[in-house]
This record gives structure tokens, C-alpha cells and sequence, in this order.
């Protein structure tokens, strides 16, 4: 793990350190009460039992001896026995705590980068994500994170077990007899050296297994999402083989890791046995020879065993720990993003709905200019037209109204107020935004429209409702407003979404709205009902209305005509009729369709 | 509501259920018989060890003599070798079995996903059939070779030890072994709980993944509505859930362990103490003593695997019951075994035996019914003759589609029937009707590859030359030679690195290749640019050419050429005729037509004024 990775690392884990500590001392204390047990039987089968005088540091001697004498533990066994119980009793208290701690600690981790990473992602850019990679940005936000976790959940724990019985294992068998500690070591280096290669070496298995399975997966999907292709072209026996290859190839991988895992695992498994019978048969051997007594090999045979487990298993965390930085490598990249909000404090003024826009240029890497200079003027309460084709830069325009982007040269002014200088999210909670492509969140009806908040309860959302002539649609849903929106309830039509994110955005009486040609998914009708009831609320709101429906464009206040980048023409309907120009000719399609529709009949071609 | 609301375990272990899994595991029989073999002696091998200390101490070390060490030293280095080579059998054969499993539930599962309905398609989300495939049958695959493991040598292990206590000495190892009781007993609460508790995290991650999902595909609507810190406490209650299920589940198996390992420490004080004595009484050796105390060291790990792969068990279940739910649907669309007997099926066809096709098509009183009782078409005739080009014209819900699928044979009718030159379809079979169709969808749907593959999708041995002309003919050949790679660009997965237009043409392009006999094509409704609007109705024109065609339409141009135009209302034909008679009857078709042509005519004007 680089230092880079774990200063990150310990910053995400600020304030949980001493927990993490703590939990750590609970494992060295549960680990040095492990040896114990071993050396109560120790004494117990040598001294106890078997009349020797205790072989132990002086003052240990002593003060076993002052506490009990070896002639009143052989009448009270019992005592010996009382002592493995609660020393094991007081090492699982620890354990207890270690497991407690480093869950508590490193779930509060998790949590952390869980909520700042979501955080983060709703605070960049709309640029960022109209760009973004859903799946990608998932899979950060989730598996990374759960590495991450796993990470210093378990790992770290582990490796920390490790390394402290490894400290103190060897001292203990040193002290009791040095050829027999010594004979154990080359085995131990050479059982842990073959695990770290090997788990280092098995990742590209992995990872290979893992690719085959991701290919499996997408021929499956896009099998099921492509079905009807599939039956109109009797695919179904080429797409049967196509999936058996990739199935095959997905099983011979995976038995190809199994392979490699039963090898290891034999190997590794006769080293540790071997390791184990080298250790009895010298362990005999010295005993015969007298120097080692039946409990110190006791004790070897233990914490021998004791040790390997965790030897072999060093191999794969450390492996492992590669994954983990990588992780946070990722998790740190979505990070740095810069958000959309800048800390400088920002302006906060009364908003009524006057919009000015002065030369206002737009462009959004540079290199191509999508607004060339735009200027007019909206009092509050007006309504603004917008027309123009596919690229005109009408969505842009009123983008830069919300702050979705920013204008790269000229001025425009809300309540006359420079827009860059106020606070994005303020003059956003003020303008009722109907986005092309609404979203609707996984919600009731009721809850989506009146999600914005600052409503009247629920006869605010069933007016919104009535206004954006959505409520005639709930009947049609089982449970009205109540019902729930998205995969796990009835999918809308497009229409319906749209009007629902209409309600959405009216719920709130801003002083601005806008709709971003987000009339015409719904019908004629529906638009002038929409309308209509728009201009009925008591007070105005500044509203923009992107749209290709000339009735719904005759009846604005201003209508710009936008061609390029820039207004080519403006007015009410009035002003423009009497101009030759774009507006005029839209307009006038309506009064030739009769005539078209004559010479059809007669037979002429449009 | 949600029919497909998971329910990821059910109560009681279901013995036919598995059954019928192991069927499909019959293949693995003699693995399975292998591997059982193998871990009985593991198993043993393992509970002989303890065995081996006591000898070396009673035989060696406390007569002092090295007489018999070095058979001793064989005997155990064989034991070490012996269980080695088990261990890897153990792992090859359990291995073999779960790659193995694995690999034949998803081949039959893929088969059958091959020939269920539509109706099956249309109301079951791809994901929930995804979990099947890949999870659910993964789970299964590892449950039977990894819990036979774990039981067997679990279970033979407690068995072993529990003789050679008794073998030793029968009080000292009753003594030991009352601990068993309770040990099992926690052990099952405890691995029930862990195993509750972990559903609940798994449960909470997965609607922290729908959050962050929701989160990252809403971002936009967000920032309008302002609703950034509504939405983040929103996803704290998430992760607080999450974080609190995940602490308890790490406190269940932490307080499990230590209270195992109390309890095996009780056994362990047992026989030192009642063994101690044994030792001064002179009843036992020391080895046997230290054969003991090593076993109740050793006795608690077999029965915590015991306890969690039986509660795994039930879990797994679930797994079994989704995994072959969708084995055994069974198509509602399927040929007689008549018809499989002189046509084949979808995968070992007969084509040598199949009639060729002119292309008339009949529906003949036909009524269809959704299985829910919704009434879609009702007493409804219709007459095709070969080479027509229909084109079919109404509201959302009006039945358009339903025609279009019945005369695919996606459904078949509920009454009346369908003929195809004369003949019941259903006296055909379904890969032949299939084989004489092309279908080009309103969202056109490529295949991960390059472009070559996904033309010749519609003719599988279709020459590179055909490819280009079929590419050339529907105007796509101009965008292809365009990219850097021609004809062996990748279209990325879905074809989403091609745009819609594009993948609109290609699209028509496999259609032409297939040169089907039937015709299908659902318009778009939203428009792609004008420029490539030009090239698909140019190439709709001639994808048209000679053939019968069912057209959904939206575009104009579209409708204007069709050979006769169908206005559906609710199941009927309310209207019927050419353009000029439609128009000249001032009646439905009229008032769509008006509508429809001024947006376009708008639309039009913006775009090329």
C-alpha cells in the first residue's frame, strides 16, 4: 500500500483511529492469553502430575508458589482446570472486543465514504453528468467501497493477529528449548513464502475467470434485452452456441483456478502436516534424550499449530491488500472532481423574474460556440417563447438561466443581479425546471410531485396535479397517488412523466419556470390545458417555454426566434406575423394544410 | 403489486425440491459417491492425528526408548501424504462439481430461456431472470459440492472422535463429551442468526446500490429541484441501516466464538481435571491425556461447519426454487409434437422438409386475450395478400402491436385462427414462421461485435459481398466505410457506440440480408435528425420491396406508401383503405393525418428552412 493511499486512508478513518487501536490491543491481549492454555497443561503435566520442579523464570516460579503449592493443586485438579476455563473466558472477552471495535470502526468508515462519495456525485457538475458512466460510477460507489471495507474490517486485524503471534510465539519456544524453535522457523519461512508467490501469481487466474464471467454476462443480457431479434431471425441455435462458448470458456477458467487451488492447497497442506510431524518426531527425539519435558512439547505441538494457520493465510491478505489500494485509488478519483460549488460565499437576493440577458456567449469546451451573443429582456410575469431547430442552442440558453452551466462572456442579470454571482442552489430553489428527459425518483406519485417541497401538504400536490392534467391519469394507476413509480411499480408513459414532472415543478410557485421543450410529449390539448391553468394562478411567473407548437409559441409575450446561436428574430406574435421570416412561414403551414390536402387528393405529391 | 419481490429463503428444508436439483447433478453421481469417500477419510486422517501425540508420547517418550521411531515416522509421514493427496482430490472433485453444475443449470436454463414466450418476456425484468443465471444457479453449484464437504467430513469427524474418546476410556470421554449438547444448540441459534442478519446487509446493499444508481441518474433533475441534502439524508437512513446490520452481524459471530471456545474450554478443564486424576490413579497415560485435551480443542470446529452449512441450506433453497421455477416454465407458444416430428425444433431443425412460402396471410376470426383477461382483439379478419404492405395506424393500447406479435406468432390467438398460405401456422413450426420473418424494431438492437456480424445476423452464411450490397442498398454502406475500421467496427455493447440512426440502418441492413418473406417494422415515434430520417425512409422503401409487411407507423411518408392503411381502435378496424380514400372520408385517419402533418411539416421547416 503506497503512503499516499493510506493517508487517504486514515483521513476517511479520522476519528475512529483509537477505536481501531483499541481493537487492536484486544487482539494482542486475546493472542497472549492463547498461550495459556498450553501452559497450564504445561505445568500441569510436568510439575502437577509428573513431580518436577516448575521450569520457569525465578520469579514466576515464586510467585506461583506463593499463591498455591504444587502438592494442593495435585489434591484440587480442579483449580488447573478452573484457571484454562476462565483464562479462556476473559481471551473471548477480547476477542469479543476486537471483533466489536474494528466492526464499529471500520462500518463507520464505510459509512463515510459511502455518504461522501454519494454527496459528491449530486454536487458535480451537470456537465459531469450528462458525460458520466452510470455502471462505472456504481461500481465505485459500491464493490470499491466494500474492498475497502473488507479491508480494514478483516485484513488489517489479521495481519496485525499475525504479526503479534509470530512476535511472541517464538520468544515463548525459545525460552523453552532452542534446537526445537529453530528446527521450526526454515519450515514456516518456506510455507509463508509459497503462499505470498503463489496468492500473488493465482490474481491473473482470477481476474481471468472474472473477465470470462463479465463476457458471460453480457451475451446473457444482451440475449434477454435482444429476444425479439433472436425469434425474428430464428437465431436461437446461434445464439445457444454463442452462449456455450462463452459458458465453456467461463468453466474452463474456473476449473483451471480449481486446479491451481487444489495444488496449492495439497502442497501447502503437506508442508504444514510435515512441518507438524518434523516437530513431534524431534520433539520426541529431544525428550528421550531428556531437556524437553511432555508439557513443553505440549506446548510446541499448540502453538505450532497455532501459527500455521495464519502463516498461510498471510500470503493471500497481503495479496489481497493490492486490491484494496487500487480501490481507494478509484474511490479517491471520483473525489477529486471538483464540484460544481465553489465554498465562496455567494449572493442570495430576492428573486421576482426579471431576467436580462446582455451579448451572451456560450460555448462548452471551447471550441465550438453554441450561444453567439444573446440579449433581451424578461419582465417578471412574462412569458418567453423560444423556436428555433435542433441545435439552435434554445436548451443551452436556458441551461445558463439555472446555472447548469455557466456563460463564458456578456451578462445576464435576475432581478438585476449578476447570475454568476448568486448562489447556485438559490437561484435554482426559484426556478421551476422541466427538464427534456425528466426524472422521476423511485417514489410514490404523490411524494415525486411534491418532492421540491415548500408545498401546502396534499391538496397542494393534488392542485399541481390538476394543473399539469395528471390527475385524471391516477385512476388509472392501482393506487392513485399512492402508487409507486419505477421498476418495482407501474412505469409511466412518457407523457405522464413529463405532466408529473410539470406538477413537480408547479407545485412550488416560483418566480421563474421553464420548460424545456417539455410541452410536447404531451398532446395538443393537453399543452392548452396545461397553459390555461398556468395563466389562471394569481401570481406570474416568468416562465420560458421551449417548443415547436406554434399555437402554444402565438400566445407568449416575447417570442425569440434563436437560428445558430443567435435571436434572429423577436416579438409577440403580432410583430413577428408582420415580418418575413422563420416564424411567419412555421405559422403559415396550418392555413396551407387544406390546400395540400387537395392537391393530394386530386393527386399531386406534396 | 410486485410479483417479482425476492424472497431469498424459505422456512423448511424441501426434500423434493432437491431431488429434482440432484437430477441435474446425476451427471456428477460417481463425483459425488468420490468426493464422499474422499472426505470420510479426511475426516478420519484428521481425528487420527491427536492419536499420533499420544503414541509418540506413550511409547517413546515416557519409556525413554527409540525402538519402533522410525516405522512411527513412516506410519505418520504416510498418514501426511495420504491426506495431502486427499486434500487435493477433495478439492478437484468438489471443483469438478460445482463448475460443473454450475455450467449445466445455465446451458438448460439458456435453452429454455431460447423457447419460453413473450408473454413470458413481457412481464418478468431481465434482471430478475440475470439473478438466476448467475447468481442463484452459482449458489446452488456451490452449496451441493462444497456442503456435501462440509457434512461429510463435519459429520464423520464428530463421529471419529466421539469413538476414540469412548475407545480410550468411556467415562473420561462421556465426561468430555457432555459439552457436545449445548455446543451444537448455540451453535445452530447462532449460525441461524449470523445467517438472518447477513440477509439483511445483502438486502440494504442492494438498495444502497438502487440509491446510488437513483442518485447518479437523477443528478440532473436534482440540481433543478435543489433537492441535494433532501437526498443525502435520505441515503444516510441507508447507510445507517446498513451500518448498524452490518456491526450486529459482526457481533453475532463475535460473541459466537468466544462462547464456542468457553464452552470447548470447559471440555478441556474437563479432561484435565477428570484426566489428571485418571493419570495419578494410573487409569490413562499421559498421551492419552494429551490425546484429550487436543480433541476438545479440536471438537468445536466440525460442528460449527455442521451448524452454518445446514442453516446455508435453507438459504440455498430459495436459490433452488428460482433456478428451477424457470427451468420448468413451460412456453405458452410451443409446437405439437406432431409438428416437431416432421419440422424440428428451434435447435435441430428440419429444413429439408419445410414448405416454402408465398406469403399470404390470414387472420380468421381471431380473438386474443391476455392471460390476465384482458381482452385484446376481439372477432377479428384480416386478409394479406403476398407482397402488401399494411400499414397500421392508432393510439398506444389500441392493439397494433398485439396483430403485429400474433402475426409474428410471439403469441398465438386465444381464438379463431392465422394462415399462412392457406395453412393454421401452428401446423407449422415456430422456427419456421420465425425463419420467414424480419423484424426491425422501433429501439433497433445490435449485438456486442462489429458490424459485419450483426448484418449477417439475418443470413448466417451470407458472402461479405452480400453484406455490402444489403449495407449499400439501405444507405448504411456511406457511414460504415466512414469508420475507421469499415465493416469490422465494433458496435460496442447493445450497439450503443453507434447512434440511433445508425443502428437504425444497420438494422434494416440485417433485415435485407435475411430477405424474409414477412416483413415487421415498428416505427419510431421519437425522430432522429433529418438527415438520417431521409436515409431510413428511404430504406424502408426498399426493405419493403416484395414482400408482405406489417408497418407500425408514425411517419408520414411512411403510412403514405403503404398499399392499404388499418386504423385500430380498441381491438378494431374502424377504418380501412389508401391514403386518398382515408383522407377523402374526412373521418379518424383524417384527424390523425392533420395533426400529425403539421408537426412535421413544422418540424421540417425548422430544420430546413
Amino acid at each position: 500500500m503506497k503512503t499516499g493511499k493510506l493517508t487517504l486512508l486514515l483521513k476517511f478513518m479520522a476519528g475512529y483511529k483509537l477505536l481501531y487501536l483499541a481493537a487492536i490491543g484486544a487482539v494482542a491481549i486475546a493472542t497472549l492469553a492463547g498461550y495459556v492454555v498450553p501452559l497450564v497443561l504445561r505445568l500441569t503435566i510436568d510439575s502437577v502430575l509428573g513431580g518436577q520442579p516448575i521450569d520457569l523464570p525465578v520469579f514466576a516460579v515464586r510467585m506461583i508458589n506463593s499463591v498455591i503449592s504444587m502438592e494442593h493443586l495435585r489434591t484440587h485438579l480442579w483449580i488447573t482446570a478452573a484457571v484454562i476455563v476462565c483464562v479462556t473466558a476473559v481471551a473471548g472477552l477480547f476477542q469479543y472486543y476486537q471483533k466489536k471495535w474494528s466492526a464499529v470502526a471500520s462500518e463507520r468508515t464505510a459509512q463515510r465514504i459511502r455518504e461522501d462519495l454519494y454527496d459528491h456525485l449530486q454536487h458535480l457538475s451537470y456537465d459531469y453528468h450528462v458525460k458520466a458512466k452510470t455502471g462505472d460510477l456504481i461500481q465505485r460507489s459500491t464493490s470499491d467501497v466494500e474492498t475497502v471495507r473488507r479491508f480494514i474490517a478483516v485484513q488489517f486485524a489479521e495481519v496485525g493477529r499475525a504479526v503479534i503471534l509470530l512476535a511472541t510465539a517464538y520468544p515463548l519456544l525459545f525460552s523453552l528449548h532452542v534446537p526445537l524453535a529453530l528446527l521450526s522457523i526454515p519450515i514456516m519461512i518456506v510455507i509463508f513464502v509459497f503462499s505470498l508467490v503463489f496468492f500473488k501469481r493465482v490474481q491473473r487466474a482470477f481476474k481471468a475467470s472474472d473477465e470470462a464471467e463479465g463476457r458471460l454476462s453480457t451475451v446473457l443480457q444482451e440475449n434477454l434485452t435482444g429476444i425479439r431479434v433472436v425469434r425474428a431471425f430464428a437465431r436461437q441455435k446461434y445464439e445457444e452456441e454463442k452462449f456455450a462458448e462463452r459458458n465453456k470458456e467461463f468453466h474452463d477458467l474456473t476449473w483451471k483456478l480449481v486446479r491451481i487451488f487444489a495444488s496449492y492447497w495439497s502442497v501447502s497442506d503437506l508442508l504444514a502436516m510435515g512441518h507438524m510431524c518434523a516437530i513431534l518426531l524431534a520433539g520426541t527425539w529431544y525428550a528421550i534424550q531428556g531437556g524437553l519435558s511432555i508439557g513443553d512439547m505440549v506446548v510446541f505441538l499448540t502453538v505450532e499449530g497455532m501459527l500455521l494457520w495464519p502463516v498461510r493465510q498471510l500470503g493471500r491478505i497481503l495479496a489481497d491488500m493490492g486490491k484494496a489500494s487500487v480501490a481507494l485509488g478509484r474511490i479517491d478519483e471520483v473525489l477529486q472532481e471538483p464540484t460544481e460549488y465553489p465554498p465562496e460565499p455567494a449572493a442570495r437576493p430576492a428573486i421576482t423574474g426579471r431576467v436580462v440577458f446582455k451579448e451572451v456567449h456560450f460555448a462548452y469546451d471551447d471550441d465550438r460556440e453554441i450561444l453567439k451573443g444573446i440579449s433581451f429582456t424578461a419582465e417578471p410575469g412574462m412569458t418567453v417563447a423560444i423556436l428555433g431547430p435542433t441545435g439552435s442552442g434554445k436548451s443551452s440558453l436556458v441551461h445558463l438561466l439555472s446555472r447548469l452551466y455557466d456563460y463564458t462572456a456578456g451578462s445576464i442579470t435576475v432581478d438585476a443581479v449578476e447570475l454568476r454571482e448568486i448562489d447556485k442552489k438559490w437561484i435554482r430553489s426559484h426556478i421551476g425546471f422541466v427538464l427534456q428527459e425528466p426524472f422521476l425518483y423511485a417514489k410514490t406519485v404523490q411524494e415525486n410531485i411534491g418532492l421540491a417541497g415548500r408545498t401546502d401538504g396534499d391538496a397542494g400536490v393534488l392542485e399541481a396535479a390538476k394543473e399539469a392534467a395528471i390527475d385524471d391519469d391516477m385512476e388509472q394507476f392501482g393506487k392513485g397517488y399512492q402508487t409507486l413509480v419505477g421498476e418495482r411499480g407501474v412505469t409511466l408513459s412518457g407523457g405522464q412523466k413529463q405532466r408529473v414532472a410539470i406538477a413537480r415543478a408547479l407545485i412550488t410557485c416560483n418566480p421563474i419556470l421553464v420548460f424545456d421543450d417539455s410541452l410536447s410529449a404531451v398532446d395538443t390539448g393537453t399543452d392548452v390545458a396545461i397553459r390555461r391553468a398556468l395563466l389562471k394562478r394569481s401570481t406570474n411567473a416568468t416562465t420560458f417555454i421551449i417548443s415547436h407548437r406554434v399555437t402554444t409559441l402565438s400566445s407568449a409575450d416575447l417570442i425569440l426566434v434563436l437560428d445558430d446561436g443567435k435571436i434572429v428574430q423577436s416579438g409577440t406574435h403580432e410583430a413577428l406575423m408582420r415580418q418575413d421570416g422563420l416564424y411567419k412561414r412555421v405559422w403559415g403551414i396550418q392555413n396551407s394544410l387544406e390546400d395540400d390536402l387537395q392537391k393530394e387528393l386530386s393527386g399531386e405529391h406534396v | 403489486m410486485n410479483t417479482f419481490e425476492e424472497h431469498d429463503y424459505s422456512k423448511r428444508i424441501d426434500p423434493q425440491l432437491w431431488r429434482k436439483l440432484l437430477r441435474h447433478a446425476a451427471r456428477y453421481k460417481w463425483h459425488l459417491i468420490g468426493l464422499g469417500f474422499v472426505m470420510v477419510l479426511v475426516a478420519v486422517i484428521d481425528a487420527v492425528f491427536p492419536l499420533m501425540n499420544r503414541a509418540a508420547i506413550d511409547r517413546y517418550i515416557v519409556p525413554h526408548t527409540t525402538e519402533g521411531l522410525g516405522t512411527f515416522l513412516l506410519i505418520y509421514a504416510g498418514l501426511v501424504v495420504v491426506q495431502a493427496a486427499n486434500v487435493y482430490f477433495l478439492i478437484l472433485l468438489a471443483g469438478r462439481i460445482e463448475v460443473g453444475i454450475i455450467h449445466d443449470l445455465r446451458k438448460i436454463g439458456f435453452r429454455r430461456l431460447q423457447e419460453l414466450s413473450f408473454s413470458y418476456y413481457d412481464r418478468t425484468p431481465v434482471g430478475w431472470i440475470m439473478a438466476r443465471m448467475t447468481s442463484d444457479a452459482q449458489r446452488l453449484g456451490d452449496t451441493i459440492s462444497w456442503g456435501l464437504v462440509d457434512i461429510v467430513w463435519g459429520g464423520t469427524m464428530m463421529l471419529a472422535i466421539g469413538v476414540f474418546m469412548l475407545v480410550m476410556n468411556v467415562t473420561l470421554g462421556l465426561t468430555v463429551l457432555a459439552v457436545m449438547p449445548p455446543l451444537i444448540l448455540i451453535s445452530f441459534y447462532f449460525q441461524k442468526r449470523i445467517l438472518e442478519s447477513n440477509r439483511e446487509v445483502r438486502k440494504t446493499n442492494s438498495r444502497i446500490s438502487g440509491a446510488y444508481n437513483e442518485g447518479i441518474m437523477g443528478a440532473k433533475t436534482t440540481k433543478t429541484l435543489v433537492r441535494e441534502e433532501a437526498n443525502l439524508v435520505e441515503f444516510q437512513k441507508l447507510t445507517n441501516t446498513m451500518r448498524t446490520a452490518s456491526v450486529r452481524t459482526a457481533m453475532f459471530s463475535g460473541v459466537y466464538l468466544p462462547i464456542v471456545l468457553a464452552l470447548g474450554s470447559i471440555g478441556t478443564g474437563l479432561a484435565l481435571w477428570a484426566g489428571g486424576m485418571s493419570v495419578m490413579i494410573g487409569t490413562i497415560t499421559y498421551g492419552t491425556l494429551v490425546a484429550f485435551v487436543g480433541y476438545t480443542v479440536q471438537f468445536f470446529e466440525p460442528v460449527r461447519e455442521l451448524a452454518r452449512v445446514i442453516t446455508e441450506l435453507q438459504a440455498a433453497q430459495a436459490s433452488a426454487e428460482r433456478v428451477m421455477s424457470l427451468i420448468e416454465t413451460e412456453p405458452e407458444v410451443q409446437d405439437t409434437a406432431a409438428v416437431i416430428e416432421q419440422y424440428g425444433d428451434a435447435f435441430e431443425p428440419r429444413r429439408e422438409d419445410w414448405p416454402s412460402v408465398t406469403g399470404r396471410i390470414e387472420f380468421r376470426d381471431v380473438g386474443f386475450q391476455y392471460k390476465d383477461g384482458e381482452q385484446v382483439l376481439e372477432h377479428f379478419s384480416l386478409n394479406v395478400a403476398p407482397g402488401e404492405t399494411l400499414a397500421l395506424v392508432g393510439e398506444t393500447g389500441s392493439g397494433k402491436s398485439t396483430i403485429v406479435n400474433l402475426a409474428c406468432r410471439f403469441y398465438e390467438p386465444t381464438e379463431g385462427q392465422i394462415l399462412i398460405d392457406g395453412a393454421d401456422y401452428r401446423e407449422r413450426s415456430i422456427l419456421w414462421h420465425e425463419s420467414n420473418l424480419g423484424y426491425v424494431l422501433q429501439q433497433p438492437h445490435l449485438f456486442s461485435g462489429n458490424i459485419r456480424d450483426n448484418i449477417r445476423y439475418g443470413r448466417l452464411d451470407a458472402t461479405d459481398e452480400e453484406i455490402t450490397q444489403a449495407a449499400t442498398l439501405v444507405n448504411a454502406h456511406p457511414f460504415i466505410s466512414r469508420m475507421e475500421k469499415g465493416y469490422d467496427s465494433e458496435v460496442g455493447e447493445g450497439g450503443n457506440l453507434l447512434s440511433t440512426g445508425e443502428k437504425q440502418l444497420v438494422s434494416f441492413a440485417r433485415a435485407i440480408v435475411a430477405d424474409p418473406a414477412f416483413f415487421v417494422f415498428d416505427e419510431a415515434t421519437s425522430s432522429v435528425d433529418t438527415e438520417a430520417e431521409r436515409l431510413i425512409q428511404d430504406a424502408v422503401q426498399k426493405v419493403l420491396k416484395g414482400r408482405t409487411s406489417f408497418i407500425i407507423a408514425h411517419r408520414l411518408s411512411t403510412i403514405r406508401s403503404a398499399d392499404r392503411i388499418l386504423v385500430i381502435d380498441r381491438g378494431k378496424i374502424i377504418e380501412e383503405g389508401t391514403h386518398s380514400e382515408l383522407l377523402a372520408a374526412r373521418g379518424r385517419y383524417y384527424q390523425l393525418y392533420t395533426s400529425q402533418f403539421l408537426e412535421e411539416e413544422e418540424e421540417e421547416l425548422l430544420t430546413h428552412h
